[in-house]
C-alpha cells in the first residue's frame, strides 16, 4: 500500500534522478523532510545544492525560482501551507505566469509550486485554505490537484516535466490516504479529468480532497437505486471540459463540490460551462456545494463550514427532486 | 542627500582624478574615452526620447538625465556571460552594451512588453516594472550560474525606492546565504517618484548590507570612473565565488520620474540647480580634455556621432510600427493553448472575419 506522501516523495526523487536540473526549495524541506514529510530523505540523497532549506521568504522563494528557471533549472518549490503562498502571489502573477508571454517565447518557466491545501485537519488559523480560485484564472499558470496517491505521482512527474509553471495543490487531509497501486507516469497528452465512477442519473464533480466524498456519496445513493457519475477534475487549468459536458449531457443533472467557498469559487466556471455547452440537456439547475463564504473558521467549527457528505447528499436530493411534483 | 564620508570617488566635481587604493581603475585611455562617448550618446538619445514623447511618438518615457554615469560606468564593467536585470529606466545600460536604442524604445511606444531585444545575445534581462521585484530573479539566476560553474556575475539594477520592498531585503539575505554572484547596483537618484530618500531611508542605503552579511559601498554616482571601478571590483568578487555586494551610487534624477510627472510639486528648483552643477558629463569632459586624452575636435566628433544616433532613434520611432496581427495576443501564453484559450482565439477570429465581411 502506498500513501500519498510516499507517492509524492517518490515522484520528487524519480524526477530528480531523471533530470539533474530539477531542484527542491522550501521551508523545512531539508533534514526535517517537510512538515508533512513529502521531501523526507531527499537532502541526504541529493545534497544541499539540490534540496534548499530556505529562509521564510515566500516571495523570494518564487522569485529565485523564476531566476533559476531563466538559468535553465527546473525548481520545485514547496509552500509549507496553503495560505503561505499569499506573500508569493505578486511574484507568481507578475512574473512566473507572464514571462513566456512578455518575452514572446524567449523564456519558459518550468517551475512547480507545491501547495498543501484544504482543511479538515484541526489546524491553526491560516493552515486550511483552498485558494485555487485565485490561480486558475491567471493566464499562463496551470493548476493541478490530484485526489489519489497514484494520480499524485503521475501528475507531479508531469508537472515537473512541463515547461509552463504549475501550481500543484495537494489535498493535505489525504496525505496518509493509502492505495494499492503502481507508481507510473501518465501518457503524454492524457486527459486532465477522469470518471471516478460511472452513473446515469446525476453528475457529481469534485477535485482534490472532495473526490473521496463524491465517491462515498455515489455508493450511498447506489444503495437507493440512484446511479451517480463521479467526475474527478485533476487539472483545473487546462480544463478538460469535454468529459464534463459529455457526462452532464447524458445525466442532465450536475452538482459540483469543492472545499473553497461557493461564492466566486471555481464551481461557478463549471456551472457556467454546463449552462452554455449543454443547456438543452439539463433537467435541473446545476448546484454548487462548498464552504461558507466566511473566513476559514476556528477548527471547532470546520465541520460545519466545510462541505461534508450530508450537504452533498442534500444537494443531490434537491437536484433529483427538481420539478417532481408528487 | 550628500555623499557619505566613506564614498568612493575617482573623479571629483571639478574633474580632478584621484587613484583609490581599493578600487583601481585599470582602464586604457581608449576605454576612458569610450566611457565619455557613451555618456554623450545616452544623454543625447535620452533627450531625443523626451522630445519624441512630447510629440506623441512615445506613450511615456522615463528619462535617464543625470544618471548617465551610474548606468554607463556600471554596465561597462559587465563581461560576456554576465547578466543584468534592469528595472525600467536603464536605457543607458542597454546602450552601453550595444542594444539598438529603438529596441529599447519599442516598449515605450506601447508595441510590446518587456523589451524588444534578445536577452541571450545582449545579456540584459527584460524590463521589470514592479519595483524591486527583479531582485529575486537576479539572485536565482546567480544561483543557476553558480551551479553551472560559469564564473559570471549578475547585476541587479534597483532604485532607492526599491529599498522599501520586501523582495529586495529577502534578496540581500538570500544572496549572502547562498553566495549568489550578484552585484546589487542601487541608482539612488534620491526620489521614489515623489518620495525623497530621506523619508524612506533613515541610514545610507549601502549600510543595510551589513545586517544581511554582504559588503556595501557607496560611490559617487555622477563619477563614471568611480562607478566603473566599484562595479568592476564587485563583479570580480562575484565571478570568483566570493559572493554578492551592495553598491549604492548616489546620483540625482534631474528630469521627472516619467513624462507624466511634475517634479515641481515635490522638490525645489535650487536643489535641482545644485545637482545640475554636479553633472556627470561636465566633469568627465574636463577630465578627458585636461588630461590630454582628447582634443576639442575629438569631442565635436563624438557630439556629431550622438546627433546621428538621435536621428536614428527619431527615425525608428516616427516610422509606422511593425504590423502586429492582433491575433498574436493569443500566442506564448502557454506552450500549448488550453482548450478554453483556443476556443476564445477561434471565436475571436470568426468574429473579426464576420465583422470585416459585413463592414
Amino acid at each position: 500500500m502506498t500513501t500519498f506522501v510516499t507517492a509524492l516523495n517518490t515522484a520528487l526523487s524519480d524526477s530528480m534522478k531523471a533530470d539533474p536540473r530539477v531542484l527542491l526549495m522550501g521551508e523545512d524541506v531539508g533534514d526535517l523532510g517537510g512538515v508533512f514529510r513529502v521531501t523526507d530523505g531527499l537532502i541526504a540523497q541529493f545534497g544541499e545544492d539540490r534540496v534548499l532549506n530556505t529562509p521564510i521568504s515566500e516571495s523570494t522563494l518564487v522569485g529565485a525560482a523564476v531566476g533559476l528557471a531563466m538559468g535553465g533549472y527546473r525548481p520545485v518549490v514547496e509552500m509549507q501551507f496553503d495560505s503561505f503562498v499569499y506573500p508569493a502571489f505578486a511574484q507568481i502573477t507578475w512574473h512566473l505566469s507572464r514571462f513566456r508571454y512578455r518575452s514572446r517565447g524567449q523564456l519558459t518557466m518550468p517551475v512547480v509550486i507545491r501547495v498543501p491545501y484544504g482543511g479538515n485537519i484541526g489546524a491553526a488559523e491560516h493552515h486550511s485554505d483552498s485558494p485555487e480560485a485565485y490561480f486558475v484564472p491567471t493566464p499562463g499558470l496551470k493548476v493541478f490537484t490530484p485526489s489519489t496517491p497514484s494520480q499524485g505521482y503521475a501528475l507531479l512527474r508531469e508537472a515537473i516535466e512541463d515547461d509552463d509553471p504549475v501550481i500543484f495543490f495537494e489535498p493535505k487531509h489525504d496525505y496518509w490516504m493509502k492505495e494499492d497501486c503502481e507508481l507510473t507516469q501518465r501518457e503524454p497528452n492524457a486527459p486532465g479529468a477522469r470518471i471516478a465512477g460511472e452513473g446515469s442519473d446525476l453528475t457529481l464533480v469534485g477535485y482534490g480532497p472532495t473526490v473521496k466524498l463524491c465517491v462515498a456519496v455515489r455508493e450511498y445513493f447506489a444503495q437507493e437505486g440512484v446511479s451517480i457519475e463521479v467526475l474527478d477534475l485533476f487539472k483545473l487549468n487546462p480544463l478538460e471540459i469535454n468529459l464534463l459536458v459529455g457526462s452532464v449531457t447524458r445525466t442532465g443533472r450536475m452538482v459540483v463540490v469543492h472545499e473553497a467557498p461557493v461564492f466566486g469559487g471555481f464551481g461557478g466556471e463549471l456551472v457556467a460551462r454546463a449552462a452554455s455547452d449543454c443547456f438543452a440537456a439539463l433537467k435541473a439547475p446545476p448546484l454548487r456545494v462548498g464552504a461558507m463564504s466566511t473566513p476559514y473558521p476556528a477548527a471547532a467549527l470546520e465541520h460545519e463550514y466545510l462541505p461534508g457528505m450530508d450537504r452533498i447528499v442534500d444537494a443531490v436530493d434537491a437536484s433529483l427532486r427538481y420539478g417532481v411534483t408528487t | 542627500m550628500e555623499l557619505d564620508p566613506s564614498a568612493v570617488q575617482l573623479l571629483s566635481e571639478d574633474g580632478t582624478f584621484t587613484e583609490h587604493p581599493e578600487y583601481p581603475l585599470g582602464l586604457s585611455d581608449a576605454d576612458i574615452i569610450g566611457l565619455y562617448r557613451r555618456l554623450i550618446l545616452v544623454r543625447r538619445a535620452d533627450v531625443e526620447a523626451i522630445n519624441l514623447q512630447r510629440q506623441g511618438y512615445l506613450k511615456l518615457w522615463g528619462p535617464v538625465f543625470g544618471q548617465e554615469a551610474a548606468q554607463v560606468g556600471s554596465a561597462a564593467a559587465l563581461q560576456p556571460g554576465d547578466r543584468a536585470f534592469p528595472q525600467g529606466r536603464q536605457f543607458g545600460v542597454g546602450l552601453t552594451v550595444g542594444i539598438d536604442p529603438a529596441e529599447m524604445l519599442s516598449v515605450w511606444r506601447g508595441e510590446i512588453q518587456g523589451g524588444g531585444w534578445s536577452v541571450e545575445a545582449s545579456g540584459i534581462a527584460l524590463y521589470t516594472f514592479p519595483i524591486g521585484s527583479q531582485a529575486p530573479h537576479a539572485v536565482g539566476y546567480g544561483m543557476a550560474l553558480q551551479r553551472d560553474q560559469k564564473n559570471a556575475a549578475v547585476i541587479a539594477y534597483l532604485g532607492d525606492g526599491a529599498f522599501g520592498t520586501g523582495d529586495v531585503h529577502e534578496s540581500l539575505l538570500w544572496s549572502a546565504l547562498y553566495k549568489s554572484p550578484v552585484v546589487f547596483f542601487c541608482e539612488n537618484n534620491q526620489y521614489a517618484l515623489s518620495n525623497p530618500v530621506e523619508r524612506s531611508a533613515p541610514l545610507p542605503l549601502f549600510r543595510r548590507s551589513e545586517g544581511f552579511g554582504l559588503p556595501g559601498v557607496q560611490v559617487d554616482g555622477n563619477d563614471v570612473l568611480g562607478c566603473y571601478a566599484v562595479t568592476a571590483r564587485a563583479a570580480r568578487r562575484a565571478r570568483a565565488g566570493e559572493g554578492p555586494t551592495l553598491v549604492e551610487a548616489l546620483t540625482y534624477r534631474i528630469g521627472p520620474h516619467t513624462t507624466s510627472d511634475d517634479p515641481d510639486r515635490y522638490r525645489k528648483a535650487d536643489e535641482v540647480a545644485t545637482w545640475r552643477m554636479r553633472d556627470p558629463i561636465i566633469r568627465m569632459r574636463d577630465f578627458v580634455l585636461g588630461a590630454g586624452l582628447v582634443t576639442r575636435a575629438d569631442l565635436d566628433a563624438i557630439d556629431q556621432e550622438a546627433e546621428v544616433c538621435a536621428t536614428a532613434v527619431r527615425a525608428a520611432c516616427v516610422a509606422d510600427p511593425a504590423p502586429v496581427q492582433p491575433v498574436q495576443m493569443f500566442d506564448h501564453v502557454y506552450g500549448t493553448r488550453p482548450q478554453h484559450l483556443e476556443a476564445e482565439r477561434r471565436a475571436w477570429l470568426a468574429f473579426n472575419e464576420e465583422t470585416q465581411a459585413t463592414s
